[in-house]
């Protein structure tokens, strides 16, 4: 079956929504009642069929609704997207592994076809048909990593590794959860990590790090994170603060439902072949209150989870403010029953 | 560890002690291509255990036709090398870790110098193929001590900027005259023996060179030993390690679960906490600081061996 895609706006007057199918398959990104940070990694990809950890690049209804949004965002804030110039290469393995897997996995979508470096990719839904040279970054009309990032949904960092060490020397970074690659390039692990809180102390940041450096070729891996955003916006950046900072004090008891989003991050680890960087692909879901209590198991346990949070995580997170009139919300869809283990919603 | 079962499709002496090993899919298909110095763990299988060497790739890292390896005969090692030189031939099935990387060149450097030592070369043959593709500026140094035993000669192009120094032929190589004068930004990348990384760093470090830009691999096959045991905390179970057999060798033969890589005391990944010693462990690991070292609560079982009378592991 042919993928439909939404026309619809992350920005101005909102008009995102996800379809009964876009809801079921939405990662929820809470296995139990209570949250607390964790190196929560599993192998990527795998997972049911249909549901996001299918494929290692997942295509759904808002492919090119992001990918308008994307070019809306860059056009107006070119740093978005950044290469340090020891990066091109990177940007390459990247190209490969996301023409390569999108073309295996989406043959009705997308092709490509390689006759030693002079490569032929076709990208249906965008209307791209393109020839162009492997490693000649005078064949693309962008460097390789803008070029690909953007058609592929999620935001992108590239980290070079050096010094037992990983460094965010290039990414491509339109829908993120408030953070800054123009702030943040150059830096590394620790550095960008800072403003994370508790976390260090637990020693969160020296494990997945350790961990990160040993990833290997051909062994990807993936983990969830989450947020609260008010509106369907992609761009909840730093930089633009002003413009959905003041959204969140619009919440009011009779619109939370539809205007509280969670958003989660599927967050996935590659090791790149020629340059020996790790590819961190940070893609973004947006479910509204509303979306996700249709699923009964996620109205109780969301409830749950907001309700006993630690108060420094709803900071962190966001969501102080409006956590009450969340939690009284999600309160009429929490019925006391349990909660199956797993994130997949009861059939 | 993702693995490859590959087919040994060249085996050529290059040198009395030295023979090069091509390994390609059996089918053809296309192998996963690489970052230069970076290596392959092949596998050894030997009666009840599984020996695993790394081995530097020294083929065209771009090219996913096959993976090519050099292998020196250590005649007082664990028998890996002689293995590989008596067992291995054209045709055999052999399996391989994907490659992975341990030596990347930084390509932040406006100019690369590489420095190795005897078999140290290695690492450099697949760097200089990178180093071509991205055009960026190098010279290398190659030392041996004779012309007999230099393998690196037949593995090496003919090149202005690569520089054979044979010391038995009064050509010594001079580490001031090869770092002095560099230009700004210049990395140095040493792979061999412990003295000359030493050396290396030395002189870098009297010129004034960053430390960020001093570079080295020195993992080797694990040295053999004489035999000792260790206890399992979890289980109770002894673990007898024979004199030619890893730790890490003697844990995966007696079907203890542990994690590694590069199985040279370099990357980490087998890093085990020591919950009782009785006696001196004997840390041949990179990885692991002088202070870890002697707090002897922790060791890397690829590498490492001990002399006493109880060895507890956290496994």
């Amino acid at each position: 079956m042919t993928m439909q895609f939404n026309d619809e706006t992350f920005r101005g007057d909102y008009t995102y929504r996800n379809s009964p199918e876009a809801i079921r398959r939405f990662p929820f990104p809470f296995d139990q009642d209570s949250y607390m940070y964790s190196v929560n990694i599993e192998q990527h990809p795998g997972g049911p069929q249909g549901s996001p950890f299918e494929h290692m690049f997942d295509v759904d209804e808002h492919y090119v609704a992001e990918m308008r949004d994307r070019e809306i965002t860059l056009a107006e804030d070119p740093l978005r997207c950044q290469s340090l110039p020891h990066m091109e290469l990177a940007g390459w393995d990247l190209l490969e592994l996301i023409m390569v897997s999108k073309a295996r996995d989406y043959p009705d979508l997308f092709s490509l076809t390689r006759d030693g470096n002079d490569w032929h990719w076709v990208n249906k839904p965008m209307g791209i048909d393109k020839r162009f040279t492997f490693l000649d970054a005078a064949t693309l009309p962008y460097g390789p990593m803008e070029y690909i990032t953007r058609q592929t949904q999620g935001d992108f960092a590239l980290l070079h590794e050096r010094d037992g060490n990983l460094w965010m020397d290039a990414g491509m970074v339109t829908s993120q959860a408030d953070w800054s690659l123009d702030f943040d390039v150059g830096m590394n692990f620790f550095e960008w990590h800072a403003p994370v809180p508790k976390a260090r102390q637990m020693g969160v940041f020296d494990k997945a790090l350790k961990f990160l450096l040993a990833v290997g070729q051909g062994q990807h891996y993936r983990r969830l994170n989450w947020t609260m955003t008010v509106n369907p916006r992609l761009d909840t950046s730093p930089e633009n603060y002003h413009k959905w900072g003041p959204e969140k004090r619009t919440i009011t008891p009779e619109n939370v439902g539809h205007k509280q989003f969670l958003r989660v991050e599927l967050q996935t680890f590659f090791r790149l072949p020629r340059s020996n960087a790790l590819a961190f692909p940070i893609r973004c879901y947006l479910a509204s209150l509303d979306d996700l209590v249709t699923q009964p198991k996620w109205g109780r346990r969301l409830h749950r989870v907001l309700r006993d949070i630690d108060p420094d995580l709803a900071d962190y997170k966001g969501f102080a403010v409006n956590r009450e009139v969340i939690v009284n919300y999600l309160s009429q869809y929490d019925d006391g029953e349990p909660t199956s283990p797993g994130i997949f919603p009861e059939d | 560890m993702t693995k490859l079962a590959l087919k040994v499709a060249a085996v050529e002496q290059l040198t009395p002690l030295v023979k090069r090993f091509r390994f390609e899919d059996p089918t053809g298909a296309p192998l996963p291509v690489f970052s230069g110095g970076a290596h392959i763990t092949v596998e050894m299988p030997n009666g009840d255990t599984i020996r695993r060497n790394s081995y530097s790739l020294i083929s065209d890292p771009y090219d996913p036709s096959g993976y090519e390896i050099a292998v020196r005969r250590e005649d007082t090692g664990r028998g890996g090398s002689s293995h590989m030189h008596s067992a291995v031939a054209e045709g055999d099935t052999i399996t391989v870790s994907v490659p992975a990387n341990l030596f990347q060149l930084d390509l932040r450097a406006r100019k690369h110098v590489l420095i190795g030592g005897g078999i140290g070369i290695t690492p450099f043959l697949s760097q200089l193929r990178q180093l071509d593709r991205e055009q960026k500026p190098y010279e290398l140094h190659y030392a041996a001590r004779s012309r007999a035993e230099a393998a690196g000669i037949a593995l090496l192009p003919e090149a202005a900027h690569i520089h054979v120094h044979i010391s038995d032929e009064g050509n010594r190589m001079d580490l001031g005259a090869i770092l002095d004068g560099q230009p700004l930004g210049t990395h140095v990348y040493t792979c061999g023996p412990e003295g000359l990384i030493a050396a290396v760093a030395d002189q870098a470090a009297r010129l004034g060179w960053p430390k960020s830009a001093v570079h080295s691999e020195a993992f080797t096959a694990p040295p053999p030993g004489a035999p000792f045991e260790v206890t399992i905390a979890s289980s109770g179970q002894i673990v007898p390690v024979k004199a030619d057999q890893s730790l890490l060798e003697a844990l995966e033969a007696a079907g203890v679960e542990i994690d590694y890589s590069c199985r040279g005391g370099a990357c980490g990944r087998c890093e085990t906490a020591v919950t009782a010693c009785d006696g001196q462990i004997e840390h041949n690991d990179h990885w692991l600081s002088a202070d870890e070292r002697a707090a002897q609560k922790k060791i890397m079982p690829c590498m490492s061996r001990f002399k006493g009378t109880r060895l507890e592991l956290d496994l």
